[in-house]
C-alpha cells in the first residue's frame, strides 16, 4: 500500500459579500472525508466535475496543502511533515504550473533537476534517454522553455517529473489543452510506464478518453466525497450502461417492428439505418433476431460511452 | 459629454474602492512614514533654534502630514496601466475609440484621486492631528487655494505619468524610467524635505525648470501659508502653466506614437 | 557537514541558473544596476541635505552620522540583495505557482529567495559596503579587538535583520494578498528610520521602533558602541552590544511566521 488516506478533509473559509459592506464567512469543505488506498504499481484515475476536490486531494497527497482533518500516508510518510523527504520519492506534474526554468533550454532544466534530486549521472542519463525516445524530446531539447508549444512543454514536464525515478507519479490534468498528437504521445507514454509496473500513477483528468485508454481503476469524487471506487466495468454495471447496435439495412426498416431485449432508439437515412439499445438481452441474440427480420448490409456493436456514464453519475449525485 | 466624464470619474472611483486591503495598507504605510519624517524634520528644526528654512514647528508638522496624505492623492509612485497596455498592444483599442485616451485616462484618474482623498488623504491626517499640533492658516483664502492647487497637482502628476507611459511606445521596458521618476518625484517634489532646505540655485532651478514642485511642494506651501496670498496665486499659476505644457507634450508624443503605430502596424 | 555542503552547492546551481536567465537581457540589466546605485546614492544624500541645515543630526557630528547611515545602508542593501524580492511571493501565491516550490526536495523559503534573486541589487549592496568601510575609516573610533570583531559582525546582523523583515513582510501574502504595502512601512520605513540617529525621534514612536521592533540595533546602538559613546537616551552600554542577538531573534520570528504561513497556503488559482 503506497498511498493511504482515511477521512481526509480540507476546509476553506470563504468570505462572501452580503450587501454593500457586510461580509459573511463560510466554511466550505473542498474534500470531505475521502478514504483511499492505492497499491504499488497501480494506475489510478481520479475524476470528478470541476470543483469536486480532485486537485485539492492531490495537493494534500503531495504535501502542498495541509489537511484540515484525517490521515494521509504516501510512501509511508506524512506528506506535509516530511515534505522534502517525500519530494524525492514522488514526481508531480500540475497541468498549468511549470516545473521548468522558463528562460533556459529544456536540457538545462533537466540537469538542474538532476542536482536538485541528487540523481547519479548514469541513472539520469538512462532515464533521460528512455523518456527522450518515447516522447521525442530531441528536436526541442535545446530550445528555451518559453518558446515551446504546450504539447512540447508537457512532454518536458513529464520527463522532469520522472528523472529522479519516483515511486509515485501524480498527474493533475496532464492532457488539458493539448493537441491530438501530443495527447496520444502522453497516453502511450503513460501506458508504457504502467506496463513496466514500477511506478504508481495517480491521474486526474477531465478527458474521458484518457480514462478509457489508461485507467483500470477509477475513483470518482464529487462534492468532496468518493462516489465510486472500482473498475470501469463496475462503473458501467453500477450505472447500467447499455451497449448499442447500429445496423445499416438494404431495405427500409419496417415501421413498428420490435425485437425482444432491445429498444429502437432511432431510425435514420430513409429508414435504412437503425440504432438499437440493448436492454437485458445479449448482443448475439439481438443480432440473430435482427438478421432474421431484415436484410443487413453492415452492423456494429458500440461499447457504452464513458462520457454518458460519468455525466449520469454527476447528475445522480447533485 | 458631461455624462461621459461623470461616468469615467465614477468608474475610477469605484475601481479603487474595491481595493480595500491595498487602501488600508497604503494608508498605514503613509502614516508610519509620517511619524518618521515629522520627527526628523522637527528634530532638525529644534537643533536650528525652532525653525528650519523658515518653517516653524507646526508648519513642518502640517507640511509632513499633508504631504503624506497628498502623496496618495497625486499618486506619483503608481504608474498608469497605459504602459502595460502599450506593451501588450491593447492600447490600439484605446486609440481607436472616438474619445481621446488622454482624456479617458485623465477622468478615470481624477475619480481615483477622489477616492484617495476620502481615504488615504484623511487617514494619516487624522492620526497626525492626534499626535502633533498642526499649523492653522490665518487667512480663510488659504483653504480654497489649497484645494485649487491640489487639483492642479493631480492634473500635473497625471500628465507626467501619462508621458512616461507613452515612452513605452519607444522603450518597451520602462522600468528604468520609472525607477528614476519614483526617486526624483519624491525628492524634487518636497516629499522628503521642503525644497527651501536646498541651496538657493538648486531650489530655484527646480521651481522654474521642472514640474516636480507642482506635485507636492506647491499645495503644501499654500497650506502652511508660505508667502502671502499673492505668492499662492503665483504658485497656482505656475502649476497651471506646467499642466498646459505637459498636456501639449502628451498630445504631441501621442500623435507621434500613433504615427509610429500606423507605419509599423503595431 | 557534507550534507550541508551538498545542499548549498545545489542552491548555488539554482542561483546560477537564475542569474543566467536574467543575464539574457544584458542592457536592461546594466541600466538597472546603475540606476539603483544612483537612487541609493541620492537616498543617502537626502540625509546630508538635512544634516547641512545645522551641521549636526540628533546631537551627532558628520562622521558619526555617516557611520550610522552607512551601517543602515550596508545592512539594508545586503538584506535586500538576499531577500528583497521575496515580496514577489504574492505573485506566486496568487497564481498558485508556489505549488511547484513545495513539490521539490528543497526548502521553499530558500528556493523563493533564490528564484526571485535580482542581479540588479548587487551594485547597491557593493555600494553600501564600500560606504561602510569609508565611514569606518573617517569616523573617530577607539579601536579594540572587540570593536574590530563587532564592526565585522554588525553589518551582517543588520542584513539578517532586514532580510527577516522582508521575509516576514512577504509572508503576510499567505493571508492577505493585496496588502504588500504594509510591509514597506517596516522594510523601507525601517531603512529610513535607521539612517538617522534614534535621538531624532520622540515619544512612543521612538521606543517602539528603536527597542520594540529592534531597529535601534541595526545602526544606532552599534554606531554608539563603535564610537565608544554612551547612549544619550540612557540605555546601558551592554544592551548596545546586543545587535547580533536581536538579529538572531528576528530571524527566528520570521522563520516561525513563515512556517505558519506555508501551512496556511491555500493553493488557489487552478
Amino acid at each position: 500500500m503506497i498511498i493511504s488516506a482515511r477521512g481526509l478533509r480540507k476546509d476553506f473559509t470563504v468570505t462572501r459579500k452580503v450587501g454593500r459592506l457586510r461580509r459573511e464567512r463560510h466554511v466550505v469543505s473542498a474534500v470531505d472525508g475521502v478514504d483511499l488506498t492505492v497499491e504499488r504499481g497501480e494506475l489510478l484515475g481520479y475524476i470528478g466535475p470541476n470543483g469536486a476536490g480532485k486537485s485539492t486531494t492531490l495537493k494534500m497527497l503531495t504535501g502542498v496543502l495541509t489537511p484540515s482533518g484525517g490521515e494521509v500516508r504516501v510512501c509511508g510518510l506524512e506528506p506535509v511533515a516530511k515534505r522534502t523527504t517525500l519530494a524525492r520519492r514522488i514526481g508531480v506534474v500540475f497541468g498549468q504550473r511549470s516545473q521548468l526554468w522558463w528562460d533556459l533550454p529544456l536540457e538545462d532544466s533537466f540537469s538542474l533537476l538532476r542536482h536538485i534530486y541528487r540523481v547519479p549521472e548514469g541513472d539520469h542519463a538512462a532515464r533521460l534517454k528512455q523518456c527522450s525516445d518515447l516522447l521525442g524530446l530531441d528536436e526541442f531539447r535545446h530550445t528555451p522553455v518559453r518558446q515551446l508549444s504546450l504539447g512540447q512543454r508537457m512532454r518536458g514536464e513529464l520527463t522532469a517529473a520522472l528523472l529522479h525515478g519516483p515511486e509515485v507519479l501524480f498527474l493533475d490534468e496532464p492532457t488539458i489543452g493539448l493537441d491530438v498528437l501530443s495527447k496520444q504521445a502522453v497516453r502511450s507514454f503513460l501506458t508504457d510506464l504502467d506496463r513496466r509496473g514500477d511506478t504508481t500513477v495517480v491521474l486526474t483528468t477531465h478527458d474521458l478518453a484518457d480514462i478509457e485508454k489508461l485507467c483500470r481503476r477509477l475513483v470518482v469524487i464529487d462534492h468532496g466525497h468518493v462516489v465510486h471506487d472500482g473498475t470501469l466495468d463496475e462503473l458501467h454495471a453500477r450505472y447500467r450502461s447499455r451497449r448499442i447496435i447500429v445496423a445499416d439495412l438494404d431495405t427500409p426498416w419496417p415501421e413498428g417492428l420490435t425485437l425482444p431485449g432491445a429498444v429502437v432508439t432511432s431510425v435514420e437515412a430513409d429508414a435504412r439505418r437503425v440504432t438499437l439499445t440493448l436492454d437485458g438481452a445479449a448482443a448475439g441474440e439481438v443480432v440473430a433476431a435482427l438478421a432474421q427480420a431484415v436484410s443487413l448490409r453492415d452492423l456494429s456493436v458500440q461499447e457504452p460511452n464513458i462520457e454518458d456514464v460519468v455525466s449520469r453519475l454527476y447528475r445522480d449525485e447533485s | 459629454m458631461a455624462r461621459v466624464q461623470a461616468a469615467l470619474i465614477a468608474a475610477g472611483f469605484r475601481r479603487h474602492a474595491t481595493y480595500r486591503q491595498a487602501t488600508f495598507a497604503g494608508a498605514f504605510t503613509n502614516t508610519v512614514f509620517g511619524f518618521l519624517r515629522c520627527y526628523i524634520l522637527l528634530s532638525v528644526a529644534a537643533a536650528a533654534g525652532g525653525a528650519m528654512a523658515g518653517y516653524s514647528g507646526p508648519q513642518l508638522v502640517s507640511y509632513v502630514w499633508l504631504g503624506q496624505g497628498l502623496l496618495a492623492v497625486v499618486n506619483s509612485w503608481t504608474m498608469l496601466d497605459l504602459a502595460e497596455r502599450v506593451r501588450t498592444g491593447d492600447v490600439v483599442a484605446d486609440l481607436l475609440r472616438p474619445v481621446d485616451p488622454l482624456w479617458t485616462y485623465l477622468w478615470t484618474d481624477i475619480g481615483r484621486a477622489g477616492f484617495a482623498l476620502l481615504t488615504r488623504f484623511v487617514a494619516p491626517l487624522v492620526v497626525g492631528a492626534l499626535a502633533f499640533d498642526f499649523y492653522v492658516p490665518q487667512s480663510f483664502l488659504a483653504y480654497p487655494l489649497f484645494i485649487l492647487s491640489t487639483l492642479l497637482a493631480i492634473v500635473v502628476c497625471f500628465a507626467c505619468r501619462y508621458l512616461i507611459g507613452l515612452t513605452a511606445f519607444w522603450l518597451l521596458d520602462i522600468r528604468g524610467v520609472t525607477m528614476f521618476w519614483v526617486f526624483v518625484s519624491g525628492a524634487a517634489s518636497g516629499l522628503y524635505f521642503p525644497l527651501a532646505v536646498l541651496p538657493d540655485w538648486l531650489s530655484t532651478t527646480l521651481w522654474v525648470a521642472t514640474p516636480f514642485p507642482s506635485l507636492l511642494q506647491a499645495p503644501l506651501d499654500i497650506a502652511v501659508e508660505r508667502g502671502g496670498t499673492g505668492q499662492a496665486l503665483l504658485v497656482c499659476l505656475s502649476q497651471a502653466v506646467w499642466g498646459v505644457l505637459l498636456f501639449l507634450a502628451c498630445r504631441w508624443a501621442q500623435s507621434r506614437a500613433v504615427r509610429k503605430l500606423v507605419v509599423q502596424g503595431g | 557537514m557534507a550534507e550541508i555542503l551538498e545542499t548549498t552547492r545545489v542552491y548555488g546551481r539554482v542561483l546560477r541558473a537564475q542569474v543566467r536567465s536574467q543575464a539574457q537581457y544584458r542592457t536592461s540589466m546594466l541600466l538597472e544596476i546603475l540606476g539603483s546605485m544612483v537612487v541609493n546614492g541620492l537616498d543617502i544624500a537626502t540625509v546630508f541635505v538635512l544634516f547641512s541645515v545645522t551641521g549636526a543630526l540628533g546631537g551627532f557630528n558628520g562622521t558619526e552620522v555617516l557611520l550610522m547611515t552607512a551601517l543602515a545602508a550596508a545592512g539594508f542593501t545586503v538584506g535586500d540583495l538576499v531577500a528583497g524580492s521575496s515580496d514577489r511571493l504574492r505573485e506566486y501565491v496568487r497564481s498558485g505557482l508556489f505549488d511547484s516550490l513545495l513539490v521539490r526536495p528543497l526548502s521553499a523559503l530558500v528556493q523563493l529567495a533564490v528564484i526571485t534573486f535580482a542581479l540588479r541589487r548587487v551594485g547597491r549592496a557593493a555600494q553600501g559596503l564600500v560606504l561602510y568601510v569609508v565611514a569606518l575609516c573617517v569616523a573617530d573610533i577607539p579601536w579594540t579587538v572587540g570593536r574590530v570583531l563587532f564592526a565585522v559582525i554588525v553589518p551582517i546582523s543588520g542584513a539578517v535583520f532586514f532580510a527577516s523583515l522582508f521575509i516576514g513582510g512577504a509572508t503576510v501574502a499567505f493571508w492577505w494578498i493585496e496588502s504588500g504595502e504594509v510591509a514597506n512601512a517596516f522594510t523601507y520605513g525601517g531603512r529610513d528610520f535607521t539612517s538617522y540617529p534614534s535621538t531624532m525621534y520622540g515619544g512612543w514612536f521612538r521606543d517602539l521602533f528603536t527597542l520594540g521592533l529592534g531597529f535601534g540595533f541595526v545602526a544606532y546602538f552599534p554606531g554608539l558602541v563603535l564610537l565608544g559613546k554612551p547612549d544619550p537616551l540612557g540605555l546601558p552600554t551592554a544592551v548596545a552590544w546586543c545587535s547580533p542577538l536581536v538579529a538572531v531573534i528576528a530571524a527566528c520570528v520570521a522563520a516561525v511566521f513563515w512556517r505558519i504561513g506555508v501551512r496556511h497556503y491555500r493553493s488557489t488559482g487552478s
